[in-house]
């Protein structure tokens, strides 16, 4: 038998996986999953994020995938979508980088500059 | 439990899993497997999205991207393409669901959902029906604790009267009350039952709540054992829902697993369980005395009502009976205040209604609405309108209790007091569009056919008079009418209304007596000029061949069964009309179109 307790524990459990079909409202990250994404190592960013999304509990946050951005020499790229913010791309994603991307910006609201395309462009 | 990146809903209402949803979920399961993205993405079934029309409906999340008409073949381009490399396969899209820039629209932007309000539908194409935990996760139960842990009954039954909450099952009685008189009527043992009996033609609204949200069903006869003092259950679901009986077995199973039925619920010192009765598919037993007959295992035939189900009802003890749109309704009250069903709807009808939308309309399928819509907006907005670009003649709403509304009134607001002043009423829900095509006589005629079917024959008038009445229409039907028919057509609806023992006589006459009201003038076309103009009474037609673009190919002679058609070469063709016997094939074969009826 279940206690009230035990229900809201399964609530909250459950709330994480089903939020994904809320609307699309609050920030959005988009991996893109191009052939290009793909095996500049797309699906390892995007597992990333799912998994550190998931971490810190953000229920706003969904995680998606879309197809070429358009830039395949930069790849694996991220943009991220706040309400109310421009789009942020990010490039040359890692794994490692996305645990920056999500502490400092979907997080706390600043943006990881270096990653930036406008960034890495700069540098090159 | 696993987080997944992706999900992909697949519909398995009865509409999608009918053309074969079941199989779309499999070969989603192994495409994904041969893809190794299975741990990545998850297949959830759902209950029906309402749109059954574009059916099997895929959508997947979350973006929110809405696949309509997915056969099996579609499934492997989806996942290779949308769930694998993230390019949405965009000629799959539903096509109301994209905008000009071919972005994808939220689900509420989408016109079939824009005018919805979405609270008896709320979990269904949203939730796996066969998964508890989902329903919790969407607060499932959590009206249930609160009741049980912080209201009393006469709290409960406070907060149903406030909200104006009224039964969904045809009639609008107020709920509130129903389980005050329940309540409060004297019994050791009381019992409380839900109507899903659902026996109008066309009309699926409890079955795909029962479907898409068991969950909210049970959760509140549990909240209604609570409040009357019963501890037993029953669900009168008629056998020809299989799919709805499925789901609500295991969900049964699933609360009694979790505590959520059975003894000492949440721990608490109520107890209370649920128990299955299938139907075997006859209409009456709708009617709440013949169903607690059928229950208790009698032949299903209504008794005169007082005394009422509340003071005695199963094995002649109070029972509380509602519909199953009205339970589902309840858990959101509880759990939002009365104040929130107060605030949508009309001055007496609160909340909203969900409609089985039907005939010559472009959205065939489920809608909720906000009670005060107008049909317009239901048939137009929501509907997407009449295909063909034909004229809206009518649209049939209570179904063979209901009548006819005429574009007159398509503005008027509905709820169950505007509807009765036309003539019609809410009933369950059916909502059959009719247009220019559509024969009023033998609409009038298709519903009275129905209830002299289902009539169960205890009392005189409905057994007799609804026969009688069906003889009348048949006759003006076939060409016989004669001048009076349609005056003893009302004296006997009248008569018969008056002196039923049940809804279903007293209400049986009224889709002729309204469509008599609105469209006497085809009646009477009927009679005197011997003519349908939509075309439909067979035995007011003949069949014509037009001499101009007739090419003397002979097709239309050889498929004639009768015989009645002659002709040479080089000549037009021409239908003996005394052997004609109507039956249309000459027409259908002909390749010119030269073939008229009128
Ligand atoms: C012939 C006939 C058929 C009916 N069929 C149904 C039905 O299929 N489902 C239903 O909920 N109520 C049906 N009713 C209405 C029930 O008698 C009863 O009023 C209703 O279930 C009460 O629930 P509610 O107060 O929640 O609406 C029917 C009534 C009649 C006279
Ligand atoms: S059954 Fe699938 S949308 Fe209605």
């Amino acid at each position: 038998m279940k206690t009230l307790k035990e229900l809201e524990e399964i609530r909250q459990r459950t709330l994480e996986e089903v939020n994904l079909r809320k609307d699309r409202k609050g920030t959005r990250v988009v991996v893109g999953m191009a052939t290009c994404g793909i095996s500049a190592g797309a699906r390892p960013v995007l597992l990333a994020f799912v998994e550190e999304v998931k971490k810190r509990n953000l229920q706003h946050v969904t995680v998606t995938q879309t197809g070429c951005i358009g830039v395949c020499r930069l790849e694996p790229i991220v943009e991220v979508y706040m309400p109310g913010q421009e789009k942020v791309t990010y490039v040359n994603m890692t794994p490692e980088k996305v645990q920056r991307v999500v502490a400092e910006h979907l997080v706390n609201g600043q943006i990881v500059k270096e990653f930036t395309i406008g960034a890495v462009e700069k540098k090159d | 439990m696993e987080l997944y990146r992706s999900h992909v809903l697949v519909c398995g209402g009865t509409g999608c899993h009918s053309s074969g949803s079941a199989d779309i979920i499999r070969r989603f399961n192994s495409e994904l497997k041969e893809h190794g993205i299975e741990k990545e993405v998850k297949v959830v079934q759902t209950g029906c999205f309402g749109l059954c029309e574009v059916g099997p409906v895929v959508i997947v999340y979350p973006e929110g991207a809405f696949y309509s008409r997915i056969k099996v073949d579609d499934v492997p381009e989806i996942v290779a393409e949308h769930l694998v490399k993230g390019r949405i396969v965009k000629h799959l899209l539903y096509h109301d669901s994209i905008d000009e820039d071919e972005d994808i629209k939220s689900l509420d932007e989408i016109p079939f959902y824009q005018k919805q309000k979405r609270v008896a539908l709320r979990n269904c194409g949203v939730i796996n029906p066969e998964n508890i935990d989902e329903y919790i996760a969407f607060d499932g139960y959590k009206a249930l604790a609160k009741v049980l842990t912080e209201m009393t009954p006469e709290e409960v039954i406070e907060t149903l009267k406030a909200s104006g909450l009224r039964g969904r099952g045809g009639a609008g009685f107020p709920t509130g009350l129903k389980w005050e008189f329940t309540y409060k009527a004297n019994g050791d043992k009381k019992y409380v039952a839900c109507n899903a009996d659902e026996g109008d033609p066309g009309a699926f609204m409890d079955r795909s709540i029962l479907e898409g949200d068991p969950h909210s069903v049970i959760e509140a006869m549990t909240i209604a054992g609570y409040t009357v003092g019963a501890d037993q259950g029953y669900i009168y679901v008629r056998a020809e829902y299989p799919i709805a009986v499925k789901r609500l077995t295991i969900a049964i199973a699933q609360a009694r697993e979790y505590g959520l039925l059975g003894k000492n619920i949440l721990g608490t010192d109520f107890s209370f369980d649920l128990e299955l009765r299938l139907g075997a598919g006859a209409f009456v037993c709708g009617e709440e005395t013949a169903l607690m007959a059928s229950v208790e295992g009698y032949r299903g035939e209504p008794r005169p009502r007082p005394p009422f189900p509340a003071t005695k009802g199963l094995f002649g003890k109070p029972t509380l009976l509602n519909n199953v749109e009205t339970y589902a309704n309840i858990p959101q009250i509880i759990l939002n205040g009365p104040e929130w069903l107060q605030s949508i709807g009309t001055e007496k009808s609160k909340g909203t209604k969900v409609f089985a939308l039907g005939g010559k309309i472009n959205n065939t399928g489920l809608v909720e609405v906000p009670m005060g819509t107008t049909l317009r907006e239901i048939i137009y907005d929501v509907g997407g309108g009449i295909p063909g670009g034909k004229k809206f003649k009518a649209a049939q709403t209570g179904g063979p209790s209901g009548g006819c509304i005429p574009a007159e009134h398509l503005d008027t607001p509905i709820d169950y007091d505007s509807l009765t002043a036309i003539g019609s009423m809410m009933g369950s829900g059916g909502l059959v569009v009719m247009d220019e095509d559509n024969c009023m006589v033998d609409i009038a005629r298709f519903f009275l056919e129905f209830t002299v079917d289902e009539s169960c024959g205890k009392c005189p008038p409905c057994r007799i008079g609804t026969k009688r009445m069906l003889e009348l229409l048949n006759k003006i039907a076939e060409g016989k009418g004669e001048e009076g028919d349609i005056e003893k057509l009302i004296e006997l609806g009248e008569g018969i209304k008056m002196a039923s023992l049940c809804g279903l006589g007293q209400s049986a006459p009224n889709p002729v007596l309204s469509t008599i009201r609105y469209f006497r003038d085809e009646y009477e076309e009927h009679i005197r000029d011997k003519k349908c103009r939509a075309g439909v009474c067979q035995a007011l037609l003949q069949y014509f061949i037009l001499e101009d673009k007739c090419r003397s190919c002979g097709l239309c002679a050889k498929a004639c069964p009768a015989n009645a058609i002659s002709g040479q070469r080089k000549q037009p063709y021409v239908i003996n009309q005394e052997t004609c016997v109507k039956c249309g094939a000459c027409m259908e074969k002909c390749p010119f179109d030269a073939i008229v009826k009128r």
